[in-house]
């Protein structure tokens, strides 16, 4: 064996020898969304033990018999643990939808933000919200339904106007982007000046990046969210294809176009359910992605459900930092996100050239 | 020995301009068919007519004896197998990640593979002398490296018919004829149909066993190296002067550019002299270096 062979086996032997972390990214993001589901649970104006909180959520399953403070009952069942969960399936729709766009559009800034998705979900949302507050079931479940018609006529929009030759440029693609969104937006605005105005509050809520309070949304948006996710895990394989471009995507056995069609619908009604009842939160779609790209490779298989993972226990720490950092004020989640993801976005610019990382 | 491949006066055109024309070619089990012309003769269109992307405007093109458009991407993915050339592939990817999408026709929408598939790839990088870069990235391999990549994924696709397009075009001489010398190995032991546009006329006598010359979208001739790749024949094609001789080993032809501006008549050698000079100087790329074909392979081969 020649020096060269040995030190290219000795490199693999090294490459074998992963780091904990490195070999267990399931164990370690599920760990760091459980720590980060405690804490939003646990923490806010209003500090209920764990302790307490396993009580309260184990005492129908285990018959215990232990007397808590009845407040902490109903903060727990009416605030904490409904705004948590649908922190949590926002984050982890948002991540994951905005791993499939990169993955779709082939390019490293695509993100449902910036795409301008998210404002065509918000529309969507804002039409239907103004027109009824829901009242049933069903006027919560319709919800979602207007704002994926608006996100999809956006990401098709943006799609069309932004590809040359069947790939899409990140020039283009943020100009659309910024031209489709700030059209999307300004309707939104012009429907919400038209409406009655306590909706008029809930609607900027809203739009700033404040997820709703109660159990409502957390039903409406969960079924759409799940539909959304377990179809982007469906087409993980295929977006794995689709990095070698198109035509290869199709010498290889993809159905290219039915493929493409099918993850724009799925990540664009996992944001749409996202939008409907969290507002437009940005960057998320952008900095899970990447940091799960960083980590643990581009292969989408695994991309896909971590980032479901890592957007779950990012948006979580992000609201956390919301509540916590001018209580009793509340900021918006959306103003967090941004404070963190605009710098992010800006190096991630820089970086695009990078080949070997993106 | 079959027709694989068959291509039925095929015609393409695009935004009122042709650029195919009644080309109509076959290529049998086992045998390389080389197609070379200038550029923008239609040699990439013609490739990318027969592997589906594009829809040919008249003829057909049949795979094994059916008609290629009535079948879907993934049984077309099953019938022929496509190496592009290496240019912006995804950096990320570990060299094992994409051959590995050469199994994508066998397997499921999750794309889970099965140790048969994993068999397959380890063999067909043993084949092509990755085994030691399976866990590197693509963006860290360099460009003949990539291409040989490429055409793993093609031979892990494990399809009876094979289209190469232009897949030399950036190598240097070594990983030029590493490559050919696997194409060749691939068509002579598995029997793969082979289709291979290429521009270095030079190699085509080597490793084809027959030429299609395309000029302006049309096929103006066809048939073995020696009938083709004639000195009226390429100058009619190219608009160049040339001289063609004969390698002085194994009698491929050879073709020289002619008709040099700069080097005064005076200072020009006849064509005995290029000859005899050629053959005290050229080092012929052997055909099958040992590495290629060795044994093991050919015993894996015929024992499965």
């Amino acid at each position: 064996m020649d020096t060269q062979t040995e030190t290219l086996n000795q490199n693999q032997s090294i490459l074998q020898k992963k780091p904990i972390w490195q070999a267990h990214p399931y164990l370690i993001n599920s760990l760091i969304l459980l720590v980060a589901l405690i804490l939003s649970v646990t923490v806010g104006s209003i500090y209920i033990p764990l302790q307490n909180i396993l009580h309260l959520l184990l005492k129908p399953l285990l018959n215990l018999n232990i007397v808590d403070a009845p407040f902490y009952s109903t903060i727990l069942f009416t605030v904490r643990l409904p705004h948590t969960i649908l922190v949590c399936l926002t984050g982890a729709a948002l991540a994951s939808s905005g791993a499939a766009y990169q993955g779709l559009f082939r390019n490293p800034l695509a993100d449902p933000y910036l795409i301008g998705v998210a404002s065509g979900a918000g529309l969507g949302a804002v039409v239907a919200l103004g027109i009824s507050w829901p009242s049933t079931v069903l006027g919560w479940l319709s919800i979602p339904v207007a704002a994926f018609v608006g996100a999809t006529i956006t990401v098709w929009l943006v799609y069309s106007l932004a590809s040359v030759n069947r790939s899409v440029p990140t020039t283009t693609l943020i100009l659309a982007g910024v031209a489709v969104s700030s059209f999307a937006t300004a309707l939104t605005s012009f429907v919400m000046l038209r409406s009655k105005d306590e909706v008029h509050r809930a609607l900027s809520w809203l739009l700033g990046g404040s997820p709703m309070s109660g159990w409502a949304p957390v039903w409406a948006a969960f079924p759409y969210i799940m539909i959304g996710l377990i179809a982007l895990w469906l087409f993980s394989h295929a977006l794995n294809v689709l990095q070698f471009g198109e035509e290869q995507a199709q010498q290889l056995g993809i159905h290219v176009e039915r493929t493409k069609l099918m993850i724009i619908l799925a990540a664009s009604l996992t944001t749409a359910a996202a939008v409907s009842f969290s507002g437009l939160i940005g960057f998320i779609g952008l900095i899970v992605p990447h940091m799960m790209r960083l980590l643990w490779g581009t292969d989408y298989k695994r991309l896909i459900p971590l980032s479901v993972l890592g957007g779950g226990s990012a948006l979580l720490l992000a609201d956390l930092l919301a509540r916590v950092v001018l209580a009793p004020q509340v900021l918006p989640v959306g103003i967090v996100t941004a404070l963190a993801g605009a710098p992010f976005f800006l190096w991630l610019l820089r970086r695009a050239k990078d080949q070997l990382y993106w | 020995m079959t027709n694989m491949l068959n291509v039925h006066q095929v015609g393409f055109s695009y935004n009122g301009k042709t650029i195919l024309q009644d080309v109509s070619l076959q290529v049998e089990s086992g045998e390389i068919l080389a197609v070379v012309g200038p550029n923008g003769a239609g040699k990439t269109t013609l490739i990318r007519t027969i592997s589906g992307i594009l829809h040919p405007k008249t003829g057909m093109v049949q795979v094994s004896g059916m008609n290629l458009e009535k079948l879907p991407p993934i049984q077309r993915a099953r019938y022929l197998a496509v190496v592009p050339q290496a240019r912006e592939l995804p950096a990320t990817f570990t060299v094992f990640q994409t051959v590995m999408l050469g199994r994508t026709p066998y397997l499921g929408w999750l794309g889970n593979t099965t140790t048969q598939d994993v068999e397959i790839v380890r063999h067909v990088l043993h084949l092509t002398e990755l085994e030691d870069f399976k866990e590197r990235r693509i963006g860290e391999i360099s460009g003949g490296e990539q291409q040989r990549v490429l055409l793993a994924r093609a031979l892990a696709q494990n399809t009876p018919i094979l289209l190469l397009d232009e897949p030399t075009a950036h190598l240097d001489l070594q990983h030029q004829s590493r490559l050919l010398n696997l194409v060749r190995q691939s068509a002579d032991e598995i029997g793969l149909a082979v289709l291979l546009a290429i521009h270095d006329l030079n190699l085509v006598g080597f490793y084809a066993d027959r030429v299609l010359l395309l000029v302006n979208g049309k096929v103006q001739s066809i048939g073995t190296p020696n009938e083709v790749l004639t000195q009226a024949n390429i100058e009619r094609a190219y608009q160049v002067n040339v001289e063609v001789i004969s390698h002085p080993r194994y009698g491929t032809p050879l073709i020289l550019p002619d008709g040099f501006q700069k080097i005064p008549q005076s200072q020009m050698l006849s064509s005995k002299e290029i000859t005899s000079q050629s053959q005290l100087k050229f080092q012929p790329i052997p055909l099958y270096p040992r590495s290629y074909v060795g044994e093991d392979f050919k015993m894996k081969e015929k024992g499965s």
